[in-house]
């Protein structure tokens, strides 16, 4: 059943990043790309990792993927026409790609037999967070505030 | 007996479970599934048909008139004549719409609203989809809205569906703040994001007679109000139905669409509106617990469908009584007093729970809250700032 749910995740996610990567209208890429993403969540629901799938469709669903097709939207006028074959991106995305394959061949990490770990529930993360990492998270939120209040000043009305 | 009744549902669902004793346990799981959709599907969609007449009828009475009396006893086939009516209709995709984009928007926009009704307990053992980060499930899956409501209106190409997504993208962002904060005081209170942990811990009675719904506190009355407003903006009911704006942008996101298309909208807006109502139900009106000890006997579904009905009914009677709001007073609204207010209620949650959930806590967080109140009102200047709107045009 599990390795049946792998395969089919697994087909719908290349798919849809393939689909995101080829497509000539943007519009249709981004929101490809915002499939791909609900494949991966759907990855972590598989393996169990709840509150990661969960906080992915949250974040990149639902602000990042509209985020996306916003900019899009306001900053192109040709949306419906097709764009040229990168080169670049291209050879940066086959390095990058021979770059993390060469790394992950190179630890150990293959080999290790995956220890058996009980499930991991949103409390404990919520406990580990307020807890072993709580400077972190304090500096993340104190991030995206500054960010918040950036944005804002950008936004104002300059008084004449 | 009344045990009986009220584990009825379940027993009928392990009764059809156990006629597949001895298939692979792949069969029995999936099966299992089968019957939860099924269920959802039906109760919710007769529901969905009920409300479409009833409001309609109460609306009438509002307006002092009849409303729908043709269709069988008092107007109730309605929405079965309505039903033909949509399916018979001609599907009309506009030559210029990007035809995937087009169909796609409406299927993801019904998806999305059935599928967080799911993580809702409809009574004693009901949760249909146990998950752990239960209320994390349902604003996740709930936030995919805006997308398709972004495709709605990208997909039609016609100025009007445009401007109306880009309405309901900006007031669905900025209400979803107050929401989720708002649920954090009872997360926080509780401990735990599952719905069936949430209705457990608010059984009982204080003194005997008052039951622990988090609505009889201070923080919770202050979250509920500011959810039930936050869930109005979600699921775009008049007062804030600002992105279908009739009078101004035809239709908004659903100008291009016809026939049973746009029927799917109209379903995915209701479906949405029972979630939320659902999920203020199960956070702060106690779930499926009975409002005194004396009537615990009458089953715990037929509770929680008692609370909702009343949320609904107030859904309906807003939308007969307040006119629409503008789109600039809607957002002045979000940002500069429900966002400080659900904040405001994370502190006397707090409050209340460190000074021993008693009496005292309860007085104390009333105090944080009507400061703040208070504060906020003086400073905001209400009467200064919903006076006559100044024009400016383009310069």
């Amino acid at each position: 059943m599990n390795s049946a749910a792998l395969i089919i995740i697994a087909i719908v996610t290349l798919a849809a990043a393939l689909a995101a990567a080829t497509l000539r209208k943007l519009m249709h890429a981004a929101l490809s790309f915002a499939v791909a993403l609900v494949g991966i969540a759907a990855f972590f629901f598989l393996l169990g990792a709840e509150f990661v799938g969960l906080a992915l469709v949250f974040i990149y669903i639902g602000a990042v993927a509209v985020l996306i097709v916003f900019t899009i939207l306001l900053t192109r006028r040709d949306v419906g026409e097709g764009r040229g074959f990168n080169w670049g991106g291209a050879i940066i995305a086959v390095a990058v790609f021979g770059g993390l394959t060469w790394s992950i061949l190179k630890t150990q990490s293959l080999a290790i037999v995956a220890p058996r770990m009980p499930a991991l529930t949103v409390k404990q993360i919520g406990v580990a967070l307020m807890t072993t990492y709580v400077w972190p998270l304090q500096c993340v939120g104190l991030l995206l505030t500054a960010a918040l209040i950036g944005a804002l000043i950008l936004v104002m009305e300059e008084k004449r | 007996m009344s045990k009986s009744i009220d584990q009825v549902f379940v027993n009928a669902k392990q009764w059809l479970l156990s006629c597949l004793a001895g298939s692979p346990t792949w069969v029995i799981q999936v099966v299992s599934s089968l019957i939860n959709i099924f269920a959802l599907l039906a109760v919710f969609l007769t529901l969905f048909a009920l409300i479409s007449v009833l409001e309609r009828k109460i609306l009438a009475r509002m307006q002092n008139r009849y409303g729908p009396n043709r269709v069988g006893p008092f107007g109730l086939f309605q929405p079965i004549a309505d039903g033909i009516k949509m399916l018979i209709k001609e599907d009309i995709v506009p030559a210029r719409a990007d035809k995937i984009v087009h169909f796609l928007a409406p299927v993801l926009i019904a998806a999305v609203a059935i599928l967080t009704l799911g993580v809702i307990p409809y009574g004693r053992n009901m949760t249909l989809f146990t998950i752990d980060g239960g209320i994390l499930f349902f604003f996740a899956v709930g936030s995919s809205t805006e997308l398709a409501v972004f495709m709605a209106g990208w997909g039609s190409n016609n100025k009007f569906s445009m401007l109306g997504a880009m309405r309901a993208i900006a007031q669905m962002i900025s209400y979803e703040l107050p929401l989720i904060i708002t649920v954090l005081p009872v997360v926080m209170v509780v401990g735990s994001l599952t719905p069936g942990r949430i209705v457990a811990a608010q059984a009982g009675y204080t003194f005997g007679v008052v039951p622990r719904w988090f609505v009889f506190t201070p923080w919770g009355v202050t979250a509920f109000i500011l959810f039930f407003v936050s869930g109005l903006v979600e699921s775009n009911r008049t007062p804030f139905d600002v992105p279908e704006g009739e009078s101004e942008i035809v239709a908004g996101h659903m100008t291009e669409y016809s026939g049973f298309k746009y029927a799917t909208f109209f379903m995915a807006e209701y479906i949405g509106m029972f979630a939320v109502s659902g999920l203020a139900v199960t956070l702060f009106l106690g779930g499926w617990h009975a409002p005194a000890r004396t009537l615990e006997f009458i089953p715990s579904y037929l509770w929680f469908f008692a609370k909702l009905s009343v949320l609904l009914f107030v859904y309906v009677w807003v939308r007969g009584t307040l006119p629409r709001t503008r789109v600039d007073q809607m957002m002045n609204f979000a940002w500069k007093f429900m966002l400080p207010m659900a904040f405001t209620c994370i502190i006397a949650a707090a409050v209340w729970h460190y000074t021993g959930r008693g009496l005292r806590g309860w007085l104390w967080s009333l105090v944080v809250i009507a400061v703040v109140y208070t504060a906020l009102s003086t400073l905001l200047d209400t009467r200064r700032k919903f006076a006559p709107r100044v024009y400016r045009f383009a310069e």
